[in-house]
């Protein structure tokens, strides 16, 4: 028996069905009365066919007892790394097709509609890559660093991980996140909206320990990290940054960093765009003046109404946003709701969020759940009382340097609509009578 | 030696929001070398990765190409996706052309309008491209298409030839278009919290846009612009 469950243990209801098989006759009836199963095995309401079970009014009600209280589930290491249920199988990442050239350089966005208190699971990290996704041997890679130091150093990678290492929760945000909406509302979804943003704790050895091993010479006042994919991608970083909170991280929430993370070695450099925390790790260089790459004179600098642009603008301004209700999450009837979001901040902690229900009339004091940390996603929320009519719903945060979140009449003011990057106004979610959510702009 | 500089840092406790002492993170200042892990490098080894090149010429390797070379050369390993005249394929960018766009409605930054040095150019084409196989050209042909992506955008002359002294000569049309310092933050909102604002108009909805792939099920493919 349990050798048999074990064969087909990969399907629930496949081992339901088994189960059913060997009740009583009388029993059996009622199991299968129970409306999972058809007489001839086929199922019923499509949760096979993986239909979210909410969709469904459940048939495994009182009195009835469910097939997976009346069988043996599957046994350890059924998956020996484990995976998520196959009902969350609508909780990926996803691309917009449309919006890059090739799949190798393009983006994929965090469901944030379906995450939890503050750290995005591994699998579900947003990703950016420039040459594609290298598979990178840690036994053949090497970081080197050099430049103006006193004591050039190749690393492998077992002799990063006997440094002595730190552990830190830091959000990462590609500067673009949002930025498809300068001009008008576009996309109705909260995950491509603004899923390029995630959360997760890294370990590994501070920037500064390995500094000071190769010894900086005087003059040494800016570092270039070079990723090891076939972008070779290249930031400058003042050493005032890279001495403050940067780490060469090998682990993220608990493990080896996933590949589209950089494995076996990122950068990670809290509250900074996204794209200069460098994957891929494989050379450090210390020298006297910024090396003015592509990343950081064609890309993300920023064009004003002017046509001049801003380059070197690397913190990520404070931003919110309401994960719930949002598009993908409706509300159903009127009563009371948890209005919930993220806040984060590249300048520190998140100090207060607010929230309006009137498009930015009157603000609400949201609570901020613990933990709150610098440089981290940090969960608001605030009880709501729907009364079935429109809302206009935001959230605005402040950060510990007091600077307000800004509406996007504000930003587009001052930056126009063709700075592409560093959109971090207040989001305005719809909701309508019906309570479906939509994403709308105020003027 | 160098003398570790050390940040001061704040450490809260996540419980109560209590700020703890002031306590450097690290413990006394190691001396260089003090955990002696890893190999030193050899300057040739050094020299083999140390690929990238700065506005004044640091890093540029001996080597020289032509804008007649480049023109052959683009045409093999770049027109596919950039256009014989880097006006751009489908959705892969344009090199050429935009010159007097950055303050119109619809900007187009290329190496020509909108890149202000020269030695990017050849950093960017020497460590990334051609897409499929990067870091494939040898110097003198990265010298030479750099000369011919100047050229498309007028920026040197049909007898141009690309070399390390000629290269940072070059003046970029866009030189002078940035600041390199962060201006912000530059727009201060104010934490209003009652009676906010008179009215509040709805100026554009997604709604009805079809823009939007598929946030359920399998992974969206079909949608084009
Ligand atoms: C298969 C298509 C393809 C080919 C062939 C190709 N490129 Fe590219 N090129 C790209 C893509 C895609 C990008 C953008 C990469 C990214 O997203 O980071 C790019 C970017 C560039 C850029 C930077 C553009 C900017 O404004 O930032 C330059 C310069 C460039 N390519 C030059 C070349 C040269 C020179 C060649 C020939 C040796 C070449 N490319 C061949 C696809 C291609």
């Amino acid at each position: 028996m349990l050798g048999k469950l074990r064969r087909l243990n990969q399907d629930a209801s496949k081992i339901a069905l088994e189960e059913s098989e060997r009740l009583p006759s009388e029993e059996r009836r009622r199991f299968l009365r129970s409306g999972l199963f058809t007489a001839g095995g086929a199922m019923v309401g499509g949760a096979l066919a993986g239909i979210a079970p909410k969709a469904l009014a459940s048939t495994q009600y009182p009195p009835e007892i469910p097939p997976w209280t009346r069988s043996l589930g599957a046994g350890v290491v059924t998956d020996p790394y484990g995976v998520p249920s196959p009902f969350e199988k609508d909780v990926i990442r996803r691309n917009v097709p449309w919006l890059t050239a090739d799949e190798v350089s393009s983006i994929s966005f965090t469901p944030l509609q379906h995450l939890k208190g503050i750290i995005t699971p591994n699998g579900l990290f947003f990703e950016r890559h420039h040459a594609g996704r290298p598979e990178i041997d840690p036994q053949q890679h090497r970081l080197m660093i050099h430049g103006l130091v006193d004591r050039p150093i190749i690393l492998s990678m077992e002799d990063l991980q006997r440094f002595p290492s730190v552990s830190q929760i830091n959000f990462i945000e590609c500067p673009a996140n949002g930025g498809m909406e300068w001009r008008g509302a576009q996309l109705n979804s909260l995950q491509f909206l603004h899923g390029m943003v995630s959360c997760a704790e890294w370990t590994g050895v501070r920037l500064s320990t390995l500094l000071q091993e190769v010894g900086i010479k005087p003059e040494g006042k800016w570092l270039l990290a070079e990723g090891a994919d076939g972008a070779a991608m290249t930031r400058s970083i003042p050493m005032e940054k890279a001495l403050d909170d940067v780490i060469v991280a090998y682990a993220q929430n608990g493990e080896a960093l996933r590949r589209e993370q950089g494995y076996p070695v990122r950068l990670v450099v809290p509250g900074w765009e996204g794209n200069t925390h460098v994957k891929w790790l494989r050379r450090l260089e210390v020298g006297d003046k910024p090396w003015m790459q592509r990343e950081e004179t064609s890309k993300y600098t920023d064009l004003m109404p002017d046509g001049t642009a801003h380059g070197f603008t690397w913190v990520m301004e404070a931003k919110s946003v309401i994960t719930s209700p949002c598009p993908e999450m409706p509300l159903k009837n009127k009563g009371i709701y948890q209005i919930e979001g993220l806040a984060w901040s590249g300048r520190g902690k998140v100090k207060a969020v607010d929230v309006s229900v009137d498009g930015g009339q009157n603000w609400q004091q949201a609570q901020l759940r613990e933990p709150v940390m610098s440089k981290s996603l940090t969960r608001f929320a605030l009880e709501w009382k729907w009364d079935g009519n429109p809302a206009l719903l935001q959230s605005r945060v402040i950060d510990e340097t007091g600077y307000v979140q800004p509406t996007l009449a504000q930003l587009k003011s001052v930056r126009g609509t063709n700075s592409i990057y560093h959109k971090n106004a207040i989001q305005t979610w719809k909701v309508n009578g019906d309570g479906s959510v939509v994403n709308v702009q105020l003027s | 030696m160098f003398s570790f500089h050390k940040t001061p840092r704040l450490l809260a406790s996540t419980c109560c929001g209590v700020i703890l002492a002031s306590m450097p993170i690290l413990g006394a200042a190691e001396p260089t070398g003090y955990y002696g892990y890893g190999e030193t490098p050899t300057d040739e080894q050094i020299a083999a990765w140390d690929i990238d090149v700065r506005p004044d010429g640091k890093g540029l390797p001996e080597g020289s190409g032509s804008v007649d070379e480049g023109m052959t050369l683009f045409e093999t390993h770049c027109s596919s996706c950039h256009g014989a005249f880097g006006e751009g394929m489908g959705r892969y960018p344009k090199l050429a052309g935009g010159e007097g766009t950055l303050t119109e409605d619809r900007p187009e930054k290329t190496v020509g309008s909108y890149w202000p040095y020269a030695s990017t150019l050849w950093d960017y084409i020497h460590r990334a491209m051609p897409f499929f196989a990067p870091q494939s050209l040898t110097d003198d042909q990265v010298y030479a298409l750099t000369a011919y992506v100047l050229n498309l955008n007028y920026i040197v002359d049909a007898d141009f030839v690309a070399n390390k002294e000629t290269l940072p000569e070059v003046v970029m049309p866009n030189h002078d278009g940035f600041t390199w310092e962060d201006p912000r933050p530059v727009v201060n909102n104010e934490r209003c919290m009652k009676d906010c604002k008179e009215e509040v108009t709805i100026s554009d909805s997604a709604a009805g846009k079809n823009l939007t792939p598929s946030t359920t099920g399998p992974l969206d493919e079909g949608i084009t612009e």
